[in-house]
This record gives structure tokens, sequence and C-alpha cells, in this order.
């Protein structure tokens, strides 16, 4: 037994040595091989038929939405209704329909501000929110760059509304309501890393036909949800301003600071009271 | 033998000591007057809009939209409000570890003062949370949102409001003529303090590091990297220009319970907040011009924006400054609180327009507080007065301490508190 377990230790020893130092094995040894999926839309395919609208109204048990609306001229945003929203723009290669919704961020601000671990990047990509964690207190709505996540405040139980990419839907193995929906082809489901191969292959194929950007491939340090477009983005609604760098590095330098405040300035106080501490009779004198 | 001999004493302490809190409960000075009355019709109508807010949601009351989750009881009551609030640890850092004894007069009224914004302010986050039931998530929850701004300052106010009662508490043990326990807490001022300035760096500067992801929304001029640090030196002359108004307004309103040495020192008092508050505006003023020039803002300055920022930052910071620095050099005390009111008129621009004004300041639905969320505000500003009133009528805390408390060294007194004779002493003023 004793020798059994030695050899069994150095022979666990060697490889872990051994997949240490050749980086291909420790490549492939590595523990999670979840990737973040995505949802890469295609606007020069988009029809704007307001499928997907209706069908994400359908799972999620929303209000039916507003067909009767002019998707060109009346403009609107995602709300505590509505999940998905299409608005269209005329723009000079023709009249172009955008589906917007949840970014799902790779680095999301709103995970990030939320002080209850509510909102939640799964590994598998969709940003979640978690009903029983949440206390209201709309701190991601604040921070997010996008404006999505939206508050009931209309009633006494109020929920974060917003795009979960259909999480339910995803853990029994199918596709978001919206993918799997639509009927022009215009959104793919799939990897991450995929999808911006299946973006740079779409460009590539038909240069004329792309404008030459992928947003969110490092829009705010990269999104969940990827868009291709025939024109520059700022023309069909969106805001191009808005930098690569994840916004929640922003909070990072401040939130490093607070472990070194906190340890050194009661240090530092204490010093300085004892070192002053006979000042009191000679500062009363001098009054 | 010898409990016997002692229970009927303790059991005759209790009740006497029952007998005096139920005394103390008694409202001291006449029932109606304007302010009160005020005062009682703020409360009832604060209660109606509350209970419709719970029973209804937010948006029954508030005007709140997706553009402007927060709205003005997140911007007045708690972003402003703490900033007030920063007195208390200014102040007792020139008394507790510079050891200015000058201040020491003051220093008890002030945390008195902060601890109450404190409550209240968080009181006011209360009203604004979607799920209040849920807001002991982030303290004892299965919830520890580690990366997030707001569970840091959620953790700062629960630990400095403990912090700021220990540094009150002699006061209040003194009150119930509680000796020993008036020296343990004594003991704790100091740990108290230290720690109460600690956490009133990290969550003052933490306010502002709210809004450091919300760089998208914010208007270039009121946005950078440096708004926690901006909110924390502003902090400083934010606090010490409420100390001036509440001195000025207590001494009038508190007059026969205001000790002989707080009169005395007053003046000195004031010329030597006005003198760390120019400086520390200064400062202020150097870093928000570094801020602009590094921004490469400078050109914005002639939208209207630009004027607006410049109202703020001129008309209420470089003018009050200068009023304070002419203060001093003149020895004029109104110089004194006209820059301290403009100070705090400047401290609530500066805090709106971070928070409100200039924030998603391209939107198309401006917000603008319903009359509701107005009166609401306000009601807790009565409140924190309310309560602040009650407690200084009742406990030394403009006054001077009990003798007892005011030589430690000396013998600990045994015998029982006379409460008529206590009370006595503690006159009772009008307000």
């Amino acid at each position: 037994m004793d020798r059994r377990d030695f050899l069994k230790t150095v022979g666990v020893a060697s490889t872990t040595l051994l997949t240490k130092n050749t980086p291909l094995q420790a490549k492939e040894s590595k523990k999670d091989p979840k990737e973040f999926m995505g949802i890469l839309v295609d606007t020069t395919r988009c029809i704007g038929c307001q499928t997907c609208e209706e069908v994400c109204a359908e799972v999620n048990g929303l209000p039916e939405p507003d067909f009767e609306r002019d998707i060109f001229k009346d403009h609107i945003w995602t709300s505590e209704k509505q999940f998905t929203v299409v608005n269209g723009f005329e723009t000079e290669k023709g009249d172009i329909t955008v589906k917007r919704q949840c970014m799902h961020c790779n680095q999301p601000a709103c995970v990030s501000a939320c002080p209850t671990n509510a909102m939640e990047k799964t590994p598998e990509g969709p940003v979640i929110w978690h009903e029983d964690r949440c206390m209201g207190c709309r701190a991601c709505m604040v921070s997010c760059p996008f404006g999505i996540p939206q508050f009931e405040d209309n009633k006494a139980n109020p929920n974060i509304m917003k795009c979960f990419m259909c999480w339910d839907r995803l853990q029994e193995g199918e596709q978001p309501a919206c993918v799997e929906n639509c009927p022009a082809e215009a959104l793919t489901y799939g990897k991450r890393r995929d999808l911006l191969e299946i973006a740079r292959q779409r460009i590539y194929e038909n240069p004329d036909d792309y404008y030459h950007h992928i947003y969110g491939e490092h829009e705010v340090g990269g999104t969940g949800y990827l868009y291709l477009s025939a024109v520059p983005f700022e023309e069909i609604g969106f805001r191009t301003d808005l930098g690569n760098e994840a916004l929640p590095k922003k909070t990072t330098g401040f939130l490093y600071s607070v472990p070194f405040v906190l340890t050194m300035w009661p240090a530092l106080l204490l010093g300085i009271s004892k070192a002053t501490e006979g000042n009191e009779e000679t500062t009363k004198s001098e009054e | 033998m010898e409990r016997t001999a002692t229970a009927p004493d303790v059991r005759g302490e209790f009740k006497r000591f029952i007998r005096f809190l139920l005394s103390e409960m008694k409202p001291k000075g006449k029932l109606i007057t304007p302010f009160n009355v005020f005062a009682a019709i703020t409360l009832v109508t604060a209660a109606v809009i509350l209970t419709i807010r719970f029973w209804k949601g937010l948006g029954a009351v508030t005007n709140f939209s997706p553009d402007y989750p927060w709205g003005i009881w997140v911007a007045f009551n708690v972003i402003t409000g703490v900033a007030f609030a920063g007195g208390a640890y200014v102040l007792t850092f020139m008394v507790y570890i510079l050891h200015l004894r000058k201040y020491k007069p003051i220093v008890r009224v002030t945390v008195l003062n902060g601890f109450l914004a404190y409550v209240f302010y968080a009181g006011a986050l209360v009203l604004d949370l979607g799920k209040p039931w849920h807001i002991i998530n982030p303290i004892i929850g299965h919830a520890f949102g580690l990366s997030s701004v707001l569970f840091l300052v959620a953790w700062h106010f629960l630990l400095y409001m403990a912090a700021e009662f220990i540094e009150f508490s002699p006061a209040v043990a003194e009150w119930l003529g509680w000796k020993r326990v008036h020296k343990v807490l004594e003991s704790m001022t100091l740990a108290a303090v230290i720690f109460g300035i600690t956490l009133s760096t990290l969550h003052q500067s933490g306010l502002g590091a709210l809004f450091l992801m919300a760089k998208p929304k914010i208007h270039p001029l009121w946005y950078s990297e440096f708004i926690p640090i901006l909110f924390l030196v502003s902090s400083i002359f934010a606090g010490l220009s409420m100390i001036i108004l509440e001195r000025t307004i207590s001494n009038r309103v508190f007059r026969k319970r205001t000790s002989a040495e707080i009169f005395l020192t007053n003046d000195a008092i004031h010329f030597g907040l006005a003198k760390i508050c120019a400086v520390t505006m200064f400062v202020y003023l150097f870093m928000k011009v570094i801020v602009l020039v590094h921004g490469q803002h400078l050109s914005l300055l002639t939208t209207s924006w630009g004027i607006w920022y410049l109202v703020e930052v001129v008309g209420f910071v470089l003018i009050p400054g200068l009023l304070f620095t002419q203060s001093v050099r003149t020895q004029n005390i109104n110089l004194v609180r006209i820059g301290a009111m403009m100070t705090i008129i400047g401290i609530i621009l500066n805090r709106l327009n971070t928070s409100l004004i200039a924030f998603n300041w391209n939107s198309t639905h401006r917000y603008f507080p319903s009359w509701m969320e107005l009166e609401v505000a306000i009601a807790i500003l009565v409140v924190q007065v309310l309560v602040f009133r009650w407690i200084v009528n009742r406990m030394p805390i403009l006054s001077e301490p009990p003798r007892w408390a005011q030589e430690p060294e000396e013998a600990i007194d045994n015998r029982p508190i006379k409460i008529e004779e206590e009370q006595e002493k503690w006159k009772v003023s009008i307000m």
C-alpha cells in the first residue's frame, strides 16, 4: 500500500510537472470548457417583421407588442413590458431594421454595480437576474451604458426586467426564442468566438455589402450580441462613443484603494493622535 | 441575606429609571408653534404619500424614469446629505487626532448631527428601494456584491453609524446617569473616531465612485475619473459650512441650553472653520481646473452647459472661497455665514448636477421631481430636525455635561440620581 501510494504521488507529481512545462497540454487540461454564447444579428438580412418582438413577449409572458407602430417613425426602446424592440432607419443603402435588446456584455457594468449579486454573468454568457437577491436599488440602471435594465415602478413588488437570452430555454438545450423563430435567418446563436468568425467571413465574402466593423466585438470590452450592418453604426441608432474599455474597469482603481485606506489610515491616525497628544495644553494657553 | 437586602433597591432604581424615561418622552416647551404645525402637516402628508408608494409602487408618487432611475431622494437626501454630514469626521479629526482644543465644545453637537443625518439618509435609501425587505441581503445574505461600489457604501454607512453612535454615546450615558457605562463608552471614543474617519474617507469618495461607470451618461464637464477624490475634498468644506449654518441656527434656537463655553468660543470657531473651508476650497478649485484642462474640455465652457458649470464652480465655490478669506481677514462673522450659505448651495448644485441634471443630459425625457417626492424629501429633513431638537433639549449636547462626567478621575458617585434636580438643571428651550 505504501509503495503504491508513493508511486501514485510520484506519478501525479510528474504529470503535473510535465503539463506545466508543455503549454499545449496545459491548455487541454483547462477545467472549464465553457465559452460565452452569443447572438449575431445581421441587420442586412433583417426584414423588420417584428416576429422576434412577438415570440419574446410570448415566451416571457409579456403583453403583446404594438404591431401597428410604424417602426421607421416611432422609435421605441426596451421597457419593463418589452425586452426586445425593432426600429427602422432610412439610410443611403436603403431601409435598415435593427433588433435591439440587452447586449449581454462580457464584463457587464450592471453586474459590477449590483451590491447583492442579483445580476449575474453566467459562465454560459447570458446576463441573468435573481429576484430573491435584488433589493431594487437600480444601480444596474444607472450603470448600464445601453440603458437596458428596466424597473417595474408601478408594482409594490417590482422586478428588474430585461432580456435574459431565454436562459430557461438554454438550460433545456433549446435556442433563444427570437433566434429560433426569425424567418429571415438574421439571427445566429452560437459560441461568441464562432460568431465572430462567421461575421468576418460574411464581410470578407461580400465586402461591398457590409460596413467593415462588428459592433460588439470590442465595444465596452466586448458584448454577447454582435451586430453586422451595411452602414456606419451611428446611422442605425448605435452609440459609437462608448469606448472599448470594459466599464467595470473604471471602478477597480477605487476598489483597490479600499484595503489600503482601511489598513493604513487607522495606523496613521493613531500615530498622529499620539504625536499631538501634549499639544492640547499648549494650544489652550495660546488662546 | 445580601441579596434580599439589595433586591428592592434595584427594583426601586429600575422603577425610577422608567419613570424618568417616561417623563422625558413628554414634549418640552409649547406644543403649538409655527414650526410644530408645519412639521405635523409635512409628516402626515408624507405618511399618506409613503402609504401609496408602498401600496402602488414607486411610480405612483415619483417621476422616476428609465433615464433617471435615481430621483431626488437619492440625489438630494442621500448623496448631497452625506456630503453635509462630513462635518463630523472632519471635526473629530481636528479634536481627537490633532488635539485642537478650540473645537472641542462643538464636537458633540456635530457628531449628533452627523449621526442623525446618516440614520435618516439611510432611511431615505430604504424608501427608494424597490424591494426594501431585501435590504439585509448585502449585509448578511448569500449575496455579497464584492465588486460593487454601492455594496461598499452600504457597509460603510452601517459601520459609520455605529462608530458615530459610540462617539456620541457618552452624552446618552450622562443623560441617563449611567456612570460606569459612561466611563467605558468614553474610553472607546478614540477608536471609534479613527474607525469613523477611515470609513468616511472611503464612503464620501465612494458616493462619487457610484457614478464612475456612468461615463457615457454624465456630461463630460462633470465626469472625470477623479470624481471620488473631488467628492471627498468637497465633503470637507461642505461639512464645515453645514456646521457654521447649524451653529448660527442653534445659537438662536437653543440659546438657553447652550453653555457659556460655546458662546465664548463661537467667533474663534467660526473664523477657524472659515479658514479651513477657504483653503480646502482653493485646493478643490485647483483640482477642478486640472481635471478640466487634462480632460481637454475647455472648449465646452462656451456652451450652455459650460455656463451652468461656471455658475457652480465660480459662483458657488470660488466666490464663497474668497468670502471666507475676506471674512477671516476682516474678522467679519456675517461674511462667514454668507460664505457658508453659498458653499452649501454650491454643494447641492454639484451633487445634483452629477447625479441628476448633467446625468443623461442628452436624454429627451428630462426629470423633474414630483411634488410628492419633494414633500417626502422635506419630511425627511423635518424628522431629523425634530429628533435633533428632542435630543438637544434633554441630553448635554450643547449644555455642560453633569459635573460627575467632567472629571473622569473623580471617584464614582454612587448616590441615586435625583431626577427632579437633574431636570431642573437641563432647562427647556423653546423652538
